[in-house]
């Protein structure tokens, strides 16, 4: 009995796992909003703006 | 705009943006736009160019928040937003507002939440400061940005503090707020309000259905990879051979992953093609699913009886790749239907009813749904008017901006019509009601938008045109290659259709149009043309040549801001004007002090309502105003100054006397000029063969001088036209061509959604942003010679990729007639026709910078001084 009759399916149960979570978090409304993420993360609260970097990076932000 | 007999008040709060004309040395702080010289402080720190930006900045600062500006200089191109409109918001604290906009948290002990839109966000900066929102008022819990529907969540404690107190804060920031008002509010709810009632609304609706589009891309997406995997190790097999018990493992796991592809992400195209076979409309998804169908069928036959050729790979690679399509698609089509959600939010909520009857002094806050004809309700000082009616008691000055257009404030007093929309900004009026809600103008305007854009005919995408020519020569190829190979074996003869089927399923196809448009309307935003649909671009295209192009005049011709356009007299006298002038806020009074640059500072003043200023500058003394203020003053007026008035006159402008000493000795002519660009934009439209008319709400007389000067026909010259008119000349148009419509206002609104394509101007009035299909964040016109020819070249871009699509399917399905065609054959051909359509799409010209230079750090200094001279 070779092994892969064993890997295979706990492979899927693992794959199984992983989209059951994605499910959850779409459901959730996770993915709702997927524009201002990208320029919250840009955002620093405590040490003030000092780390965004310049437009360039906003704007591939922006179009991504 | 100039030949309208409003009475001006001096005391109007004047709009906050204005551009200077010449003398620029100080920006303002919180704006960046050039200080006027009038407003110029000597050896203050810091200049602005208005009220509102200083109080603005003075909020901003004071809690520690100027990394604002830090931020918004990195990271933006863009201006702080310095439309504050000073509404008190009182009817955000009604408590019938609470019930139809906020939604208690219990867990959260009495913490309510609530929904605003907010006009004018835009960058990461805005970001920041609003949901820096907690810090600036006390009792807010937290704020939530979403920047591409531009709406906030706020959490907030109703026992620290008010709503009006939230709203009235981002108001003074330049976010004016409005409440989320469920979209299709309009006929539906009756006077308990759409919003929370019972089931679901749109939006929600719409977000379950978006969620559900992103776990069907996941799932498919999941089970690609994995079946990819599970081939990977057949196709290595196929050439070094493998354990007969491995490979059906192997096969058997594809099929179980395969099926709930098919079951479950993959059944939005059978269903899709099921209805469209119902409706008889065929298009791209029945050619799709029949590939997947029948070679998902046909492969759980051959997994079953243990041999033969799998495609199970190329299956669910191809639900993989249409869903990213759908879901790319479909965000675009989304960002066009959340900017009409505004749209619903303009007028009030809430009115100020009297009770018991006419004479009484009492009021009560009433739903504006609750309100019957007859009804009298009382507008204070920075209410917006809730209904249509007449002015019962009191006088008071409205900002009618957001009907007409108009920046100039009107005065009405008893027995004046006042609309539904118009903000009281000094005075208590009294309105006896005559049409509520949707009766009234501005509403029976939103109904025609939301007509007009829902009515709107879907455009069919390209693909779907020929999805019938493909699906009779798909399923007549697959004839032709079973009757071929029906001789040898009939299993064969259905194996070899079957790969046909899957081999020549059009992805490309499927992939090619969201794609282009995608690449396109992404650059487009860049180049400051925010497009919101993909059918904008197929119709701008497919109105090349022979479209008619309709203008707005004010703000879109023109700059829309007064300023001195003549000036008769004595020069020397300008100066001092200008310094008397800068006491006053009125849009008159600040061109005038925009239009000279001085130190000297007026004393004495004197202002009257709607007629002038007077005060002394210097040694003088100065009367600026109208002919009766001079005339009451019993100061003559000589010929010339006469005459010159009367030129003025004719010519549209509005003649400002001047008198100083009790002599009058000049005359400015005040006027909205035309933008610098307008002329060579509207004469490269021409030259693209469209047909150039202007529609405008003006006097007759002045469209037909702009018109004039730029060189179009009298006879397309339409002027004095209303509101409904704009529409009704769009609906007449469209009968025989296609219409594009370029505006900005309230008034063009409805025109906008009912056209072809509708263009908005940079610095529009938001519901025209709504209403437009394409808003445009540049200065002037040129933008839109800019948009017209990067659709056209879209729409190549998409011939091109349709093409190579078809090349792809034409080699495949030659193959697969020859039964030459593998698995591995069709796993290698089918992401290689869709990466070619992806490729094509990122290669093409459409809406890239004609010389590359044009965007180069050059252009950026010269940009103020572009507005200087606008």
């Amino acid at each position: 009995m070779s092994v892969i009759f064993l890997l295979i399916p706990l492979a899927f149960l693992l794959a199984a796992l992983a989209v059951w979570a994605f499910v959850r978090s779409a459901q959730e409304g996770q993915y709702d909003d997927l524009d201002t993420p990208a320029h919250r993360m840009l955002l620093d609260d405590d040490r003030g703006p000092a780390t965004v970097p310049g437009p360039s990076s906003t704007r591939q932000a922006e179009s991504a | 705009m100039t030949a309208h007999p409003i009475q001006i008040p001096r005391s109007a709060l004047a709009p906050a943006r204005m551009r200077p004309e010449q003398g620029v040395r100080h920006t303002c702080a919180h704006c960046t736009l050039p200080v006027p010289d009038g407003l110029v402080e000597p050896g203050a720190e810091r200049q602005f160019c208005c009220h509102g930006c200083a109080t603005a900045y003075g909020v901003i600062t004071s809690c520690n928040l100027a990394a604002y500006y830090d931020l918004l200089r990195r990271t933006s191109q863009e201006r702080a937003p310095a439309k504050v409109s000073r509404r008190a918001y009182a009817e955000f604290d009604d408590p019938t507002f609470h019930a139809l906009y906020c939604q208690p948290l219990p867990r959260d002990g009495g913490m309510l939440r609530t929904e605003l839109l907010l006009e004018g966000v835009h960058c990461a900066a805005c970001v920041w400061l609003v949901e820096k929102l907690p810090q600036l008022v006390p009792g807010v819990a937290e704020a939530r940005l979403d920047l591409r529907r531009a709406s906030v969540r706020v959490t907030f404690d109703p026992a620290q503090c008010r709503l009006s107190q939230i709203a009235r804060t981002l108001d003074t920031l330049g976010y004016a707020p409005h409440p989320a008002r469920a979209h299709g509010r309009h006929g539906t709810a009756g006077p308990s309000g759409g919003a929370l009632g019972g089931s679901m609304t749109l939006r929600e609706l719409r977000q379950i259905e978006d969620r559900r589009l992103l776990i069907h891309m996941g799932v498919a997406g999941a089970c690609a990879g994995n079946i990819m995997l599970l081939f990977l190790a057949m196709y290595a097999g196929m050439f070094q051979g493998i354990d007969p018990a491995h490979e059906q493992l192997l096969r058997y796991a594809s099929l179980g992953l395969t099926l709930v592809c098919l079951a479950w992400p993959g059944r939005v195209f059978l269903k899709s093609a099921i209805a469209a076979i119902r409706t008889r409309t065929i298009h791209l998804d029945v050619p799709i699913a029949l590939g997947l169908y029948l070679g998902g069928i046909w492969g759980a036959y051959k997994t079953i009886a243990g041999s033969g050729d799998l495609y199970f790979d190329s299956i669910t690679a191809l639900i993989f790749f249409l869903l990213i399509g759908r879901f790319v698609q479909r965000r675009q089509q989304r960002s066009a239907g959340d900017a009409v959600e505004l749209l619903f939010s303009i007028t009030p909520t809430v009115a100020r009813k009297l009770t018991d009857g006419d004479a009484s002094h009492s009021t009560q806050d009433v739903p504006v749904e609750a309100l019957s004809i007859g009804d009298v309700v009382e507008v204070r000082a920075g209410d917006c008017v809730p209904v249509d009616g007449t002015v019962y008691s009191g006088r008071a000055d409205l900002d009618v901006a957001l009907l007409t257009g108009e920046s100039r404030p009107s005065r009405v007093s008893v027995g004046d019509a006042v609309v539904a929309g118009s903000v009281n900004l000094s005075g208590i009026i009294r309105v006896r009601v005559e049409a509520t809600g949707e009766d009234t103008r501005i509403g029976t305007l939103m109904r025609a938008v939301e007509e007009a854009s829902r009515r709107r005919a879907p455009i069919v995408q390209l693909a779907d045109r020929w999805a019938g020519w493909l699906l009779v020569a798909l399923l007549s190829l697959a004839a032709l290659t079973v009757i071929i190979w029906w001789h040898e074996s009939p299993t064969l003869a259905i194996d070899r259709a079957a790969a046909l089927l899957i081999a020549v399923c059009p992805c490309g196809l499927g992939l090619a149009t969201p794609m282009a448009m995608t690449v396109a309307i992404g650059r487009a935003a860049r180049r400051g043309v925010l497009i919101k649909g993909a059918d904008a671009v197929q119709a701008l295209a497919d109105a090349r040549a022979r479209g008619v192009v309709m203008l707005d005049k004010t703000g879109t011709i023109t700059t829309g801001t007064l300023s001195l356009v003549r000036f008769e007299g004595d020069p020397e006298v300008l100066p001092m004007v200008a310094a008397l002038e800068s006491a006053s806020s009125h849009p008159i009074a600040r061109a005038l002090s925009r239009s000279s640059s001085t130190l000297q500072t007026p004393s004495d003043i004197t202002q009257h309502q709607g007629a002038g200023i007077e005060g002394t500058v210097g040694a003088s003394r100065l009367i600026v105003g109208t002919r009766a203020l001079l005339t009451a003053r019993s100061i003559a007026i000589p010929t010339h100054i006469d005459h010159a008035a009367h030129r003025a006159v004719n010519d549209g402008l509005s003649p400002v006397f001047i008198a100083v000493d009790d002599r009058c000795v000049a005359l400015a002519a005040m006027g909205d000029p035309i933008r610098p660009d307008a002329g060579p934009a509207i004469e490269a439209l021409r030259q693209r063969g469209y047909h150039v008319r202007i529609l405008s709400g003006d006097h007759p007389l002045l469209v037909r001088r702009v018109g004039a000067a730029l060189g179009i026909a009298e006879s397309d010259c339409m002027g004095g036209v209303t509101p409904e008119g704009k529409l009704a000349e769009v609906r007449r148009q469209l009968q025989s061509r296609p219409v594009i419509m370029v505006g900005d206002g309230v008034n063009d609104a409805a025109a906008l959604a009912a056209s072809t394509v509708g263009v908005a101007v940079r610095g529009g009035a938001e519901a025209s942003l709504a209403a437009a299909d394409v808003s445009l964040t540049r200065e002037g016109l040129a933008p839109i010679v800019e948009l017209l020819d990067g659709a056209s070249r879209t729409l190549r871009t998409i011939h091109w990729t349709i093409a190579a699509s078809i090349a792809y399917n034409i080699v495949a399905a030659t193959l697969a007639v020859a039964g030459l065609i593998s698995p591995l054959l069709a796993a290698i051909i089918m992401p290689a026709s869709s990466f070619t359509v992806v490729a094509i799409c990122l290669r093409s010209g459409a809406f890239k910078p004609a010389r590359p230079p044009a965007q180069s750090p050059s252009a950026m200094p010269s940009r103020p001084l572009a507005e200087a001279s606008a």
